[in-house]
């Protein structure tokens, strides 16, 4: 991966700049015309995001269940993550909302929720970071908490009338439109694959300087 | 003969009904400025667009540095352990 690593993040930096090429090309929706075109990073963003809030909460249970040190580095780097792109959506969706809607915020179930998601992560990181010791499994006990709100932010529409678009958007997207999501979607998918080997190869750097302190101490 | 000229006014408004819902939208009588448009309409949706892809570069880019300034510290940390440990040896 080490060898990999920097090859794919020369592509994932290509991809991204090709991107608003392949987007320009794509349709306009008919409705709202140039500013649809958000979707294309706003939505992709949002499916990360709840992408790595449940690694983050799958790690953190199996660090609580088996102590395993490896998947609390897991957890560790895909909470940073989900802050990242909970903070990506949260900004794009507001500037896609003030052309769409006529206002920048809603305070309706989807907006609200994937605000409630972004705030746990970021409960997740501070606890990390200023909690003290035991802090990794209170920190852990909260991402579980942070993926059951995963379930329904996806499902919130179906639940509660909501402004927001539905999911069945992206599914249903015209041959037209399908072409430059998925190229939006894969560039960040694959940029989250990067950064979160990165942030975990941090992390285990972290772990080896502990040990190294530690030797030093005996 | 009453009841036949319902049935030719009924038949006349069902033959003319879809000709007026067909109308073609009524000829404009005055220009509007696009100031006088409401707010949202007036909105330019192309800086939004730009900002929204900008603010993705940006914090992509941001949190890549955040990585490789972390971990270049932890490791000219661990460099400094190892070197102080080799002295600390001899």
């Amino acid at each position: 991966m080490k060898k990999a690593f920097l090859p794919l993040l020369l592509l994932a930096a290509a991809m991204f700049a090709y991107a608003p090429v392949v987007i320009a090309h794509a349709d306009y929706e008919s409705t709202m015309g140039l500013v649809q075109k958000v979707m294309y990073f706003h939505a992709p963003s949002g499916m990360v995001m709840l992408m790595s809030a449940v690694v983050c909460g799958v790690a953190s249970a199996l660090y609580l269940w088996k102590k395993d040190p490896a998947a609390d580095r897991v957890a560790i780097a895909a909470a940073e993550l989900t802050a990242l792109f909970g903070l990506i959506v949260l900004v794009t969706g507001p500037l896609w909302a003030r052309k769409a809607w006529g206002v920048w915020w809603v305070w309706e179930a989807r907006l609200t929720m994937s605000f409630v998601g972004w705030l746990i992560a970021v409960g997740y990181l501070f606890v990390r970071k200023y909690g003290g010791p035991g802090s990794d499994k209170l920190g852990a006990a909260l991402a579980v908490f942070c993926t059951a709100n995963v379930p329904f932010l996806y499902c919130s529409f179906n639940i509660w009338r909501t402004m927001h678009p539905m999911t069945t958007v992206v599914p249903t997207l015209q041959p037209g439109m399908r072409g430059a999501f998925w190229f939006s979607a894969l560039t960040l998918f694959l940029l989250y694959g990067l950064l979160l080997t990165a942030r975990i190869h941090l992390e285990r750097q972290r772990t080896a300087l502990d040990q190294l302190y530690l030797a030093e101490e005996d | 003969m009453m009841r036949r000229l319902l049935l030719v006014v009924w038949l006349l408004a069902g033959a003319v009904a879809p000709v007026l819902a067909f109308q073609p939208p009524a000829a404009q009588s005055e220009y509007v400025p696009v100031k006088d448009l409401p707010p949202v309409d007036q909105l330019p949706a192309a800086p939004l667009l730009v900002a929204a892809y900008s603010f993705i570069w940006l914090a992509a880019m941001f949190y890549l540095w955040t990585i490789w300034r972390r971990l270049g510290k932890v490791e000219a940390e661990m460099r400094a352990l190892e070197q102080r440990r080799s002295h600390s040896n001899r």
